[in-house]
């Protein structure tokens, strides 16, 4: 059963169109690129899933469930993470303590609970380990390389039982090196049956660890493509509107 | 040679050791330590029981305020209205207590009037998003404007039949192992380790670090950061009340004057103890030694025969040479 279900979604703020008739369906441990140029409704699409804010028309399903959200902590509930692009860490705390933060361990019965660091530590270093990243769950986030800190961010949504993850623009301001890093992890998300939506304008990137892709342009579904049946010619026309559309 | 990930993970990239010797609250102990045993060689007095008690006294009246104010600086904020503070809500006590109620109702007046005033900073920064330097700027005039509309600008001495509790409660001292120990001390240590135990062990702490680190981040991830908001101007109003209290029990009477430019001495102490004022850092012990590092400097001044007109010198570059430490160590860091 699809994990994801958008059927004919649509939003609008005052006389602008952002989303205008999207559907789409994500499968379970699927990966599905979605790139459109500035504007193109990427990020209200994003946050509609993420229920920022609701969509003006159309319906949402979760695992075949409809499903209306007022705010992001219903839809995390529900078993939607989202890694934002600033990654949204503290850099003053450690690995765990971000991991952790506002979901924190605690020890003790009764009126008398302090913090269990130990229990963080070690769980938060098991969930590093799973994403076979070198993060230590005790250094602070300022010290760590852009690919740790995406390690952490990721850490955060394997807390909880997620079912899907949406991912904005990971790798747009990392070294080369840590890209790898990130897509290894994005496919260790996708081994596990979590289904991933990469926001991305990394070409290489999507073609590289998605199996579909999806381009939106002017708020409008233009494709929706297995990724061995594209090029990235054929999607940067797609997004440019070289190419019209691709049904 | 091969590191197996497991080794990796569980590696400590510091050791306890070099944990403390890293931190700027550990030097400025240090400093704090050569000082005492520096002045007790060079002045004859400096050491003497009587000398040594004043000294444990005096630096608490900065040293509880310093360790609300740490709170409101690790979260990115500032409190400049606690001088003022101080003096409306030890008015509060004096005016209450002269008007004949007992010292119970007198207390929880002040601290009435602190949790209120608390609330409002925090309520207009946290709610309205206005600028904490601007809010408790506002703070700072009004609050020893009401101090003096309701003592009518007077000088109140006598506190009615609880007089001499009051003053117990603020000049007393106890006697522990041989040592004469004041009061207001044994107040301060208590709210020290309630502050440390706070901040290091609770949900409560963790978030105030937090919003210090990345206050965005932080409310994306869940933390409620307007009320803790709210909290943190609570509990700096709080430490200024309860320093009220203690002050006015110690110096036996309230002018409209008292705690005049404290708010700056207090910021000093936290700053001097490590509490960084771009938010995120800070501990409950460094605002003790912040504040015993600045009567030490005062004390010893007097002690050495130095006119006191320098005290304002010394510790301004006991500010400067305490940032200035931690950021060539930072500096050395990056490169």
């Amino acid at each position: 059963m699809a994990v994801l279900e958008l059927a004919s979604i649509s939003k609008h703020f005052g006389a602008i169109q952002a989303i205008n008739d999207v559907s789409l369906t994500i499968e379970p441990g699927e990966v599905v690129g979605l790139m459109g140029d500035n504007g193109a409704g990427k990020s209200t699409l994003v946050k509609i899933i993420a229920g920022n804010y609701p969509p003006s028309h159309g319906t949402m399903r979760l695992g075949g469930e409809a499903v209306t959200f007022h705010k992001p902590i219903d839809a995390r509930q529900r078993g939607v993470e989202i890694v934002y692009q600033d990654l949204a860490l503290c850099g003053n705390l450690t690995a765990a303590a971000n991991v952790y933060l506002s979901r924190e361990l605690h020890k003790g019965f009764g009126p008398f609970k302090i913090l269990d660091y130990s229990g963080m530590y070690r769980r938060a270093g098991e969930l590093f380990k799973e994403l076979k990243s070198e993060t230590r769950p005790r250094d602070l986030v300022d010290k760590m390389s852009g690919g740790q800190r995406q390690a952490v961010a990721i850490a955060r949504t394997m807390l909880s039982e997620a079912k899907i993850v949406l991912m904005d623009e990971p790798t747009a301001a990392i070294s080369v090196r840590q890209v790898a890093e990130v897509l290894h992890l994005i496919r260790t998300l996708r081994d596990r049956g979590i289904a991933v939506i990469l926001i991305s304008h990394r070409m290489p990137d999507v073609f590289s660890v998605a199996s579909r892709v999806i381009v939106l342009r002017r708020g409008v579904k233009v494709a929706d493509r297995p990724i061995a049946q594209s090029s990235p010619e054929e999607v940067t026309g797609l997004i440019t509107g070289a190419i019209d559309r691709i049904q | 040679m091969a590191v197996s990930l497991d080794d990796t993970i569980a590696h400590r990239q510091h050791s306890p050791l070099s944990f403390v010797l890293s931190r700027q609250t550990f030097w400025v102990f240090v400093a704090v330590l050569l000082a005492c045993i520096a002045l007790s060689f060079a002045t004859r007095s400096f050491a003497s029981p009587t000398n040594l008690f004043n000294i444990t006294r005096n630096f608490t009246f900065t040293a509880i305020i310093a360790l609300g104010m740490t709170i409101v600086i690790i979260t990115g904020g500032i409190d400049l209205s606690v001088g003022s503070v101080l003096c409306l809500c030890s008015m509060v006590l004096a005016e209450t207590m002269h008007a004949g109620a007992p010292i119970y109702v007198g207390i929880i007046a002040a601290l009435v009037t602190a949790l209120i005033v608390g609330g409002f900073n925090g309520a207009l920064i946290a709610y309205l998003g206005m600028p904490p330097f601007v809010v408790t700027l506002g703070m700072l005039s009004i609050a020893r404007s009401l101090a003096t509309v309701i003592s009518n600008n007077t000088v109140v001495f006598q506190f009615g039949p609880d007089h001499d509790k009051l003053l117990a409660l603020g000049g007393g001292a106890v006697h522990l192992f041989g040592l004469t120990v004041s009061l207001p001390l044994i107040y301060t240590v208590v709210l020290a380790l309630i502050t440390g135990f706070v901040l290091r062990w609770t949900k409560f702490g963790r978030h105030v670090f937090a919003i210090g680190g990345n206050e965005h981040g932080a409310m994306m991830t869940g933390v409620p950061v307007r009320r803790i908001k709210v909290a943190v101007y609570i509990i700096s109003a709080m430490s200024a009340g309860i320093c009220g209290i203690v002050e006015t029990g110690w110096l036996g009477a309230v002018t409209t004057n008292i705690g005049s430019g404290m708010e700056l001495q207090v910021i000093a102490a936290a700053v001097i103890g490590g509490a960084n004022l771009a938010g995120g850092s800070g501990t409950a012990f460094g605002a003790l030694i912040g504040a015993a590092l600045i009567e030490i400097i005062r004390n010893s001044l007097s002690l050495l025969g130095i006119n006191p007109f320098w005290q304002g010198t010394f510790i301004g570059g006991a500010i400067l040479i305490a940032v200035l430490f931690d950021r060539i160590r930072n500096f050395r860091l990056s490169e």
